[in-house]
C-alpha cells in the first residue's frame, strides 16, 4: 500500500452468525466475535479448515446472508440496509470453486455480458466492459467460443471476467483453484495477482493451498468461527505447529525450513518461497 | 486384480460434427496390488480412461482385460459382477449421497449385490471404520448434516462396502482442507498396504502423487506420455510443463540447488527426502 491514507473497503464489527437449528438439531455458532477490516487495494488471504467459518464469512461480505449480531460494512454501506443490497453485491463480486456452476451462457462473451445486462447497463457500454474484462483476463481470443470447450483455468478466467464486467471494487475468491490442474491454477493465480497489482483491486482470497497466499499483504486464520491469527504471511506461517494443530498446513518451503531448523541448521524460520530457500542455502 | 488396457481408443460422438478422439491407442498394464497415479491437464483423457476400467464407457476400439478376462466380451450380467470388483469413486462423490441415513447410504451398494442383511451390516460397519469415522456416532445421522470431509468419506465408504479389488479415485481430495486431505490419503494408503488393494489415484497434486504412488501414468491429448516410476517421470520437468503439468515444489528447489551443489540429487519429491539430502550435501 503506497496510499498515504488508507481507505476501508470492508469492515467487520463484532460479528456473530448463528445457523438456526430445528427440532432435531441445535443452532450452530458459525462465527462469533469476528472483528477485522480490509483496506482498499489490499490482498488478504483467509485460511481455515472445512467448517471453520470461511464460507459463512464470504457470504456475509457479499450480503447473501446477514449477521445475527454486529455489522458488516462494505464500502461504507451496512449490509443490514436492504436498500443498498444491490450496490453491495455489485461492489463485492464473488468467484466460486466450480467454474461450471458459474457460466450460464453458450458463448463466452454472452456469459461475461450477463452481469452488466442484469444491472441495466446500456448496450454500448456493455460491449466496452466485456471487451475490457476479457482483455484483462487474457481471454479475448476466446470471446466467440463455447465455454464447455475451454480448460478449467480458462473457464475460471471467464468467470472472473464476468465479475469484472460488473466493475466491482473488491472480489472475493472462494477456493477458485480447488478443481484446477497445475497450469490452470497458475493461470488463475496470475490473473488474481495482476488484478490486485495493476488494477488496485481489493482481493480476498479464501484457499486451502498455502502457497497461493505467500505474497498476500495479510492473512487471516479462522478456527471454529473465530479469528485465531492475523498478520503477514511470514509472521503467520512460521507458526508451523500451531497451524498444523488446527488442521492447516504451511507452504512446502516453510515446512522444509522448519524441518532443517529442527536438525540444527542455521536457517530463517520465515522462508516462504523457493527463491528464499535457494538464497538461504547458497549464501 | 491386474488391469490390462490394450490398444484402447475412444471417440466421442463418432460420425457427427462433434466427433472428438478422447483416447488414442492406450496400452498400459496395471499390476495386481500396485498403486498408480494418473496425471494430465483437464481434458487430457484421464476421466474417459478410468470410465473404461469398470465398463461405464465402451471402447471405440481395443479393450480392457481384468485378471486376463476381456470385460467387453461379456454378457451384461457378468459385466455387472465385474463392476463390483472395480470400485470407482468419482469427483465430488458426496454429491451422490442420497439416503436418509449414513447407514442406508453406505448399504446401498452391497444391498444391490444381493448380500444377506447381516453381511451388508458387517460391511457397512467395516467400511465406515476404514474411512476413519466412528460407526455408532454417524450411522443414524443424515449424510447432509456432516462436514464436507466426512461426507466425502461416507461416499468413499459406500464404494469400499462393495469390497472392490481395484479402487479408482478421481481427485478424492479436491476442496478438502489440509488435514482432510492428509487423512483421506492416509486411509487410501492403508487400504493399499493392508488390504493389498490395487489403487489408481487421479490427482492434480504433484506433491501427493510424488509421495504416494509407485508408478505415474502421464496423459496428454488422449495419449500416454510416460508410464514410469516417480523418479523417472518427475525428472522430465520440461516435458511435463509443456503439457500443463508440474513437478513437486521441492523438486524445483533441488534443481536450483544443483547449480551450486552439483552433487545434490534431483529425484526428490517429498519434504522429508529433501531435508535428508540437504543435510547430507549442504551441511555435510
Amino acid at each position: 500500500m503506497t496510499m498515504e491514507q488508507k481507505v476501508k473497503m470492508i469492515e467487520v464489527r463484532d460479528v456473530q452468525f448463528v445457523y438456526p437449528g430445528n427440532n432435531d438439531t441445535e443452532s450452530v455458532d458459525a462465527l462469533s466475535g469476528v472483528n477485522f477490516h480490509i483496506d482498499k487495494g489490499e490482498f488478504v488471504g483467509i485460511i481455515g479448515h472445512n467448517g471453520s467459518g470461511k464460507s459463512t464469512l464470504s457470504k456475509l461480505l457479499n450480503a447473501i446472508i446477514f449477521p445475527t449480531k454486529g455489522d458488516v460494512i462494505v464500502n461504507g454501506l451496512n449490509t443490514k440496509d436492504h436498500e443498498h443490497l444491490w450496490d453491495i453485491r455489485q461492489t463485492a463480486g464473488m468467484v466460486f470453486q466450480n467454474p461450471d456452476n458459474q457460466l450460464v451462457a453458450t458463448i463466452v462473451e454472452d456469459d461475461v455480458a450477463f452481469g452488466p445486462e442484469n444491472l441495466g447497463v446500456p448496450s454500448l457500454e456493455i460491449r466496452e466492459r466485456v471487451d475490457r474484462a476479457l482483455a484483462t483476463v487474457e481471454m479475448q481470443a476466446y470471446a466467440h467460443q463455447k465455454p464447455h470447450q475451454l480448460s478449467g483455468g480458462q473457464k475460471q478466467r471467464v468467470a472472473i471476467a464476468g465479475i469484472l464486467a460488473m466493475e466491482p471494487e473488491c472480489i472475493i475468491f472462494d477456493e477458485p483453484t480447488a478443481m484446477l490442474d497445475p497450469s490452470g491454477r497458475r493461470e488463475v493465480m496470475e490473473t488474481i495477482k495482476k488484478l490486485n497489482r495493476d488494477k488496485n483491486m481489493t482481493v480476498i482470497h479464501i484457499t486451502h493451498y498455502m502457497s497461493e497466499i505467500i505474497n498476500a499483504d495479510r492473512i487471516i486464520v479462522l478456527d471454529q468461527g473465530k479469528i485465531v491469527m492475523e498478520g503477514s504471511p511470514e509472521s503467520i506461517f512460521k507458526n508451523v505447529c500451531a497451524l498444523k494443530k488446527i488442521g492447516l498446513d504451511v507452504p512446502q518451503m516453510t515446512e522444509l525450513a522448519y524441518e532443517l531448523r529442527n536438525e540444527g541448521m542455521d536457517i530463517r524460520d520465515n522462508i516462504l518461497s523457493i527463491d528464499e530457500m535457494v538464497d538461504a542455502l547458497c549464501r | 486384480m491386474s488391469v490390462e488396457i490394450r490398444n484402447l481408443s475412444h471417440i466421442y460422438s463418432k460420425g457427427s460434427p462433434f466427433e472428438f478422439q478422447a483416447l488414442n491407442n492406450i496400452n498400459v498394464t496395471i499390476e495386481d496390488g500396485s498403486f498408480i497415479g494418473i496425471i494430465g491437464h483437464t481434458g487430457s483423457g484421464k476421466s474417459t480412461l478410468i470410465q473404461h476400467l469398470n465398463g461405464l464407457l465402451t471402447p471405440t476400439s481395443g479393450t480392457v482385460l481384468v485378471d486376463g478376462e476381456d470385460i467387453f466380451n461379456k454378457k451384461k450380467s457378468e459385466m455387472i459382477q465385474l463392476r463390483h470388483h472395480i470400485g470407482l469413486v468419482f469427483q465430488y462423490p458426496e454429491h451422490q449421497l442420497f439416503e436418509e441415513t449414513v447407514q442406508k447410504d453406505v448399504a446401498f451398494g452391497p444391498k444391490n449385490q444381493g448380500l444377506s442383511e447381516e453381511e451388508v451390516n458387517n460391511r457397512v460397519r467395516q467400511s465406515i471404520k476404514m474411512v476413519g469415522l466412528n460407526y455408532d456416532e454417524v450411522k443414524d445421522k443424515s449424510p447432509f448434516e456432516l462436514s464436507g470431509g466426512q461426507m466425502r468419506r461416507i461416499a468413499i465408504a459406500g464404494v469400499l462396502a462393495m469390497e472392490p479389488s481395484v479402487l479408482i479415485l478421481d481427485e478424492p481430495t479436491a476442496g478438502l482442507d489440509p488435514r482432510g486431505r492428509e487423512e483421506i490419503l492416509a486411509q487410501i494408503k492403508l487400504l493399499h498396504t493392508q488390504k493389498k488393494m490395487t489403487v489408481i489415484l487421479v490427482s492434480h497434486s504433484m506433491e501427493d502423487i510424488g509421495r504416494l504412488v509407485e508408478k505415474i501414468l502421464v496423459m496428454n491429448a488422449g495419449e500416454v506420455v510416460f508410464y514410469d516410476s516417480p523418479n523417472r517421470v518427475f525428472t522430465e520437468i520440461e516435458t511435463l510443463e509443456s503439457i500443463g503439468l508440474a513437478v513437486p515444489e521441492v523438486t524445483y528447489l533441488m534443481k536450483r540447488l544443483k547449480i551450486k551443489y552439483p552433487e545434490i540429487r534431483e529425484d526428490i519429491f517429498t519434504v522429508e527426502a529433501a531435508k535428508d539430502e540437504i543435510l547430507k550435501v549442504i551441511r555435510g
